[in-house]
């Protein structure tokens, strides 16, 4: 079956990336959608920092103890979800070890709002390449995979096609640039499951089983993919590196603010102007980056945020104003900076319709591994379902309340605390809602024009 | 003594040798002892290229990777891609989660349903389109958005944009 010349439906990413209104992009800097190949990528000063880490250029070259040492001062934080620091996560890898130990990139990227790491594995493959091939130098990891999710095939074979040129030229390989270093990557194609972004539901799906999150500890770094130590970091995590290595830790911590190190790429979605992916330093300030993806849509007023992916609490437009983009701002807000996915809603938003939506989502995706969660996320959805419809009773939201706090803390993953984080965020921000639909059957919102 | 084999259970279907060679990339991607990490990608090939995985298929996967049947069919049950039954000649998902709902990813299915009067989740009787919601794409500042046959993924499919990408895949048969 061959494949059909949809091109012309298809995304160019002129809107989501070359727009010119990043701030002093790193990641997405340079890019035109045509410049993705290896020959674009070393004119524009890639694989530079493998070099100097290697030291094939006249350098010295790089221990893994300094390799970590930059990246741990560098303050970059897990750019998947979770911000932990990613040199601290480098430096869990065990030095002695006698059998292999594995590089493995999320690329499963499917928290909805996110659309990020789309553009990175688009027009910019080789970052992502030359990030692993560092922290598999830095690590003792000789075999890398990415995992790219299973809706972008497309981008799958891209990313193939540029390991090609990788391989082709050195920069991967049994002798990378001829030193004795060696680095082989691959990718793995996902199929379809949300809960395959989780890190060890990640690694069960890449032995070839169902994505259901293991226990931990272990650790992946102790116990990951075939039981052996194992780091796994998000696309965007190792697209930082290159940068890191060729212009210091320091260089990158002195971009954002002390802790939340460097630029991060947020997708700014739902209702805004210019819906799109925006690459600015850690700590700029909300009105800026709305401003930059052209206000809210329509000119109407801000109603709520959800700031980082719809796992994270939902914001009131007026707390959100007040935030700066950035893990520490948006935790002492009450939510998450997450994976930097901005869904923006406004005031002509319903918040159980938009509550309900998520519930069903996140008990489609349930691995079913636990009973909190399997159980838990389908009683939240048929709640909210029924409010929402005109059904609900007076007890509901107390209902949401005791079922949220029977999920969480109470599963192997984070999932259930995903699931119910949403329904926690939206009941105590915009109670009122929920009550007026239990009380009056109806939405109070006026209806969209 | 030996017993009868069992008629009902599925036998395995073999494969071209085409196929073969497309499974053996995958399987070369890691160690030898862990032929089972191609199992997805085995299973995606076989649904390219017959458009669902048969049970025959499912068991034949296993066969080649040296892993029980029963292994194979909780990964093809497990991810949302797999098509366990025969669709239709075009696949066609639509996002209909919350990102894309603020964005008309909603209106978008709705339009493709009533334009090719169907359910969602249901194929035309010319056994040429299937209609399903799917979750998120992660393209979602590109709403309404959608995947057509697992592969290719369509960007702000207004409704005119959809009419358009009907009629030409209609065209296509």
């Amino acid at each position: 079956m061959s494949m059909l010349d949809l091109s012309r439906f298809q995304a160019t990413g002129q809107q989501t990336c070359f727009h010119g209104r990043h701030i002093g992009a790193q990641i997405y800097a340079g890019l035109n959608g045509a410049n993705w190949r290896l020959a674009d990528y070393v004119a524009r000063g890639g694989y530079q920092a493998l070099r100097k880490v290697l030291g094939v250029n006249g350098g010295a070259g790089m221990t893994p103890e300094q390799v970590i040492a930059e990246v741990k001062l560098s303050a970059l934080r897990g750019r998947g979800g979770a911000g932990f620091p990613t040199g601290l996560k480098w430096s869990f890898m065990p030095r002695q070890h006698a059998g292999p130990k594995y590089m493995v990139c999320n690329s499963d990227e499917g928290e909805p709002g996110t659309c990020k790491d789309r553009d990175i594995l688009a027009y910019n493959p080789h970052i992502v390449i030359e990030g692993m091939a560092i922290a598999g130098y830095a690590t003792g990891s000789k075999v890398g995979y990415n995992y790219i999710h299973g809706e972008i095939f497309e981008l799958y074979e891209r990313f193939e096609e540029a390991l090609e040129e990788a391989r082709a030229a050195g920069y991967l390989g049994d002798n990378i640039l001829g030193t004795s270093f060696g680095f082989q990557l691959h990718a793995f194609h996902g199929f379809g499951a949300y809960i395959c972004g989780e890190e060890t539901g990640l690694l069960e799906s890449l032995e070839g089983k169902k994505g259901q999150p293991r226990y931990k500890p272990p650790f992946p770094a102790s116990y990951g993919l075939y039981g052996r130590p194992t780091t796994v970091n998000n696309t965007e995590t190792f697209a930082a590196v290159p940068w890191i290595i060729n212009h210091g830790g320091q260089a990158y911590l002195d971009v954002g603010l002390p802790n939340n190190g460097g630029t991060k790429i947020f997708s700014m979605v739902g209702d805004v102007e210019r819906p799109g992916n925006y690459e600015v330093p850690m700590g700029t300030p909300f009105p800026k980056l709305l401003e930059l993806a052209g206000g809210v849509r329509g000119g109407r007023a801000l109603k709520a945020v959800i700031p980082g992916g719809s796992s994270a609490p939902v914001l009131p437009g007026k707390v959100m104003m007040d935030c700066t983009m950035d893990y520490d701002s948006i935790a002492s807000a009450g939510s998450m900076l997450g994976s930097g996915a901005v869904i923006v809603m406004d005031e002509t938003r319903c918040m159980v319709a938009s509550l309900l939506r998520l519930c069903y989502f996140y008990t489609h995706e349930s691995c079913g591994q636990c009973t909190p969660c399997r159980e838990g996320t389908g009683w939240l959805w048929r709640v909210v379902n029924r409010i929402e419809h005109g059904e609900g009773r007076a007890d509901d939201l107390a209902l949401l309340d005791s079922v949220a706090e029977n999920i969480m803390g109470r599963t192997i993953c984070a999932l259930g605390d995903a699931a119910a984080m949403p329904v926690r965020g939206m009941v105590k921000h915009f109670r009122d809602e929920f009550v007026h639909h239990i009380e009056h059957k109806t939405c109070r919102v006026p209806a969209r024009a | 003594m030996m017993k009868e084999p069992d008629k009902t259970q599925p036998r395995a279907a073999p494969f071209s040798a085409s196929t073969l060679q497309q499974f053996a990339k995958e399987v070369a991607k890691f160690p030898a002892e862990q032929r089972q990490s191609a199992v997805m990608a085995c299973l995606a090939i076989v649904q390219h290229e017959q458009g669902y995985v048969s049970a025959e298929a499912e068991v034949a996967v296993a066969e080649y990777l040296g892993m029980p049947p029963i292994a194979v069919r909780e990964v093809t049950t497990f991810y949302n891609m797999y098509n366990q039954q025969p669709a239709g000649r075009f696949k066609l998902n639509v996002c209909t989660n919350l990102p894309c709902q603020l964005r008309d990813g909603e209106k978008a299915l709705n339009h493709l349903c009533r334009k090719l009067g169907v359910e969602p989740n249901g194929t035309t009787g010319d056994g040429l389109f299937t209609v399903q919601p799917s979750e998120c794409l992660g393209a979602c500042a590109d709403a309404p958005v959608m995947l057509v046959n697992d592969r290719q993924m369509l960007s702000y499919m207004s409704n005119d944009r959809l009419d358009e990408l009907v009629e030409l895949l209609r065209t296509k048969r």
